[in-house]
């Protein structure tokens, strides 16, 4: 072997260290996804795959009122959600993590008590927020008519108006604290000297805020806003724990996970299932996530400044 | 990539064989799983299997329950991978149909279940594909679409079951008067919408007007179908407090805690409240008729069955088991311990409550649905479901539900094609 280069061992060394990661992706990931992207090109019934009608699946979703109308509301509601939680759960993180990074009395405390909620499970943070929610013996409720606020009690997540805010509102209180510690961590790499000297110039808060603080966190804001639209596009666990497979009310917490759902594996008192038009709608939504999510990435990055 | 996959999917069935193999010489028994969504059934069946055994040496059967939401999921995925049980309860119609299309389920003759005969039509229709007519499960329980009433309750506030559909009314001023929720119902879980539909609406609906929709004489614009929704429109107010945020498990602690008086629900309630409070005494009646005198309905349905995996290894042995599943001596068992009704003919009830369903089912309609519009998408149940929710939410009138629901089975439905 004295006569192998040491280019050519270089090139041996990375290619046994990279085949098993590569062998365990193309295995569980990739091969998993292509099949799920063929499913879409066939007719189905339940489970037995019948004849292959191209695209016909796809067709079908834009074209057939009970397909392409729940499945445009419940993309309206994805943009809502997505919407919301930029402002209340990452905007809300920014906020809290320029007041943690102050390191105000009892900030450590603060710290840990943020990001309690996140090592919760999403069935545990439903069930609170289902009971905190409940109409009639419901703590938010509650403390509403305790403070003589009666009128303003509601059935949460039963009536079509606050249903869809009341999942956003349990979602952000359940992950707030992640935007939070990627936020932190971000303005913890800001060199103390820029922020003293921008004091000193008499720079206010809000200032400093804007004009230090926010860019120089830019690339914290990448990873967040990035990670935020990969869930608000995937949200299924807290609508499906909370509101049911349908979006009760009437679909108004009807969003696209719910929808892939219910097309694929059916639901068992209302519909049947339908791997074709199930695994179509899915294949256009990772194309739709893969495409924003690479766009938004591409162009975040740019304003992001080496420090 | 392929090659790769199906190597290790040839090692894979190697070590499975071998560990089966090693099992089958351990073991001279032939042991038979069984798969079912009623988890909380286990101990029930567990005496039932062990009678089995007794009749049946050599035979062994393991019970194996699953969550019911997912059921359906995980048993089709585990019979499409070739790894299901050897007898399962399937569901009925639509559920059935997905099951026993791609042929996973041994179709059930006179010649290999002479038990069919023990069935009467509507029962096997069920369990039927309608492409073939071939059976292909041994149905094990029907369920009624009721009112269950806490009979302690109404002799309290000097009440009885209505006669009548104002009499019903009647009697829930009455009850609200006195500071009782009459109905313990809520209407945020979608499918409670359908079950209250059925249980307070199908005296009103008629046995006429079923039979209208299956010869596309009538469709949901009808004014029998069009009136009875707006009769539960009227009734809402006597629903459990914000009812549109009461879902089916807070309306299931509401009445089962003697907070109301009634419950609009299935027959399969009955068991479930005797478990949570076992002092409750419960009574069942028949949706109200509009008139005083005239009969009144119950809507029935046939739960699910017992089937036998095709592609089994112990087909002997599955087909014993699923033909002792329908005989009359399973369904007496069935019925004095899990409190449901059996299908079988000649099974006779013992205790008080099932014989009053049993009664009532003498004079039935479907519950319609479930039993003709859950076969293709929109079903019918998604429709009404979701229609109904809005109704009673104030967001749209009986007229538009109808006409809605008409719209979305018109797409697959020829009768209803004009």
């Amino acid at each position: 072997m004295s006569d192998m280069g040491s280019a050519t061992r270089h090139r041996v060394w990375v290619t046994f260290l990279v085949t098993p990661p590569l062998a365990v992706m193309a295995v569980f990931v990739v091969y998993p996804i292509l099949s799920a992207f063929s499913y879409a090109f066939f007719a189905w019934h339940g489970l037995s795959r019948e004849a292959f009608v191209g695209l016909e699946n796809f067709v079908d979703l834009f074209t057939k009122p009970h397909y392409a109308q729940p499945i445009m509301r419940a993309f309206g509601h994805n943009l809502i959600v997505l919407a919301a939680l930029l402002v209340v759960q990452n905007g809300g993180g920014f906020l809290l993590a320029w007041f943690l990074h102050r390191e105000p009395f009892g900030f450590r405390f603060h710290r840990v008590a943020v990001f309690l909620p996140v090592i919760l499970s999403s069935v545990i943070v439903a069930f609170l927020w289902k009971l905190l929610l409940h109409p009639n013996f419901g703590a938010v409720n509650g403390a509403l008519n305790a403070a003589g606020l009666g009128s303003l009690a509601l059935p949460w997540l039963g009536d079509s108006r606050t249903a869809l805010a009341a999942l956003i509102f349990a979602n952000a209180w359940h992950w707030i604290g992640f935007p939070t510690l990627v936020f932190l961590a971000g303005m913890q790499r800001i060199p103390r000297e820029v922020l003293e000297s921008a004091e000193l110039d008499g720079a206010s808060q809000i200032q400093v805020l804007r004009r230090i603080v926010w860019p120089l966190a830019a690339p914290s804001a990448t990873v967040t806003f990035t990670l935020l639209f990969i869930g608000a596009f995937n949200w299924f666990e807290l609508p499906y724990l909370m509101t049911g497979l349908e979006g009760s009310p009437f679909g108004s917490t009807d969003v696209l996970g719910l929808v892939f759902y219910r097309l694929a594996f059916g639901n068992q008192s209302a519909s049947v299932q339908d791997f074709g038009h199930g695994s179509a709608l899915a294949t256009l939504l990772f194309l739709f996530m893969a495409a924003v999510a690479t766009a938004a990435t591409i162009r975040l990055r740019r304003r992001e400044i080496a420090l | 990539m392929i090659a790769i996959a199906r190597r290790l999917s040839i090692a894979a069935a190697a070590i499975v064989a071998l560990v089966g193999g090693l099992s089958g010489i351990a073991s001279a028994q032939t042991e038979l799983t069984f798969w079912t969504w009623r988890q909380e059934d286990r101990a029930a069946y567990q005496t039932f299997f062990q009678a089995f055994e007794k009749a049946n040496p050599g035979i062994k059967v393991r019970f194996e329950g699953f969550e019911p939401a997912n059921y359906q999921t995980i048993l089709s995925t585990a019979l499409a991978g070739g790894r299901g049980p050897d007898v399962m309860q399937v569901r009925a119609y639509g559920n059935l149909e997905s099951i026993a299309r791609p042929g996973y389920l041994m179709a059930l003759d006179k010649a290999n279940a002479p038990e069919t005969a023990n069935f009467p039509d509507s029962a096997l229709a069920a369990e039927s594909l309608r492409a073939d007519g071939k059976v292909y499960a041994l149905p094990f329980a029907s369920q009624t679409m009721l009112v269950v009433y806490n009979t302690e309750l109404f002799a309290k506030h000097g009440v009885t079951p209505p006669g009548s559909w104002d009499e019903l009314v009647a009697l829930c001023k009455a009850l609200k008067a006195k500071g009782v929720t009459p109905f313990a119902n809520g209407t945020a879980t979608a499918w409670q919408n359908e079950t209250i539909v059925q249980a307070l609406l199908s005296s009103l609906l008629g046995k006429e007007f079923e039979a209208d929709l299956l010869s596309g004489k009538a469709d949901f614009t009808d004014p029998r179908f069009v009136g009875a929704l707006t009769k539960l429109n009227e009734l809402k107010d006597y629903f459990a407090p914000n009812f549109s945020g009461i879902d089916y498990a807070s309306s299931q602690q509401l009445f089962a805690a003697g907070s109301a008086a009634m419950f609009a629900g299935g027959s399969y309630e009955v068991a479930a409240f005797q478990k949570q409070n076992p002092r409750l005494k419960l009574g069942v009646f028949a949706s109200p008729p509009a008139k005083a005198g005239e009969p009144s309905l119950v809507a029935v349905f046939y739960d699910g069955g017992y089937a036998v995996n095709a592609r089994t290894d112990k087909k002997e042995a599955a087909l014993k088991l699923v033909r002792w599943l329908g005989t009359p001596e399973f369904g007496t068992m069935l019925s004095g311990t899990l409190q449901n009704v059996s299908p079988i003919k000649g099974v006779k009830a013992e205790a008080p409550a099932v014989q009053q369903v049993m009664k009532l089912n003498e004079n039935a309609m479907s519950y319609l649905m479930l039993v003709h519009f859950r076969y293709q998408e929109p079903s019918g149940s998604v429709l009404l479901q979701a229609g109904v929710q809005k109704m009673l939410a104030g967001q749209t009138t009986p007229a538009e539900v109808g006409a809605e629901i008409t719209k979305g089975i018109a797409t697959y439905y020829t009768p209803f094609k004009k």
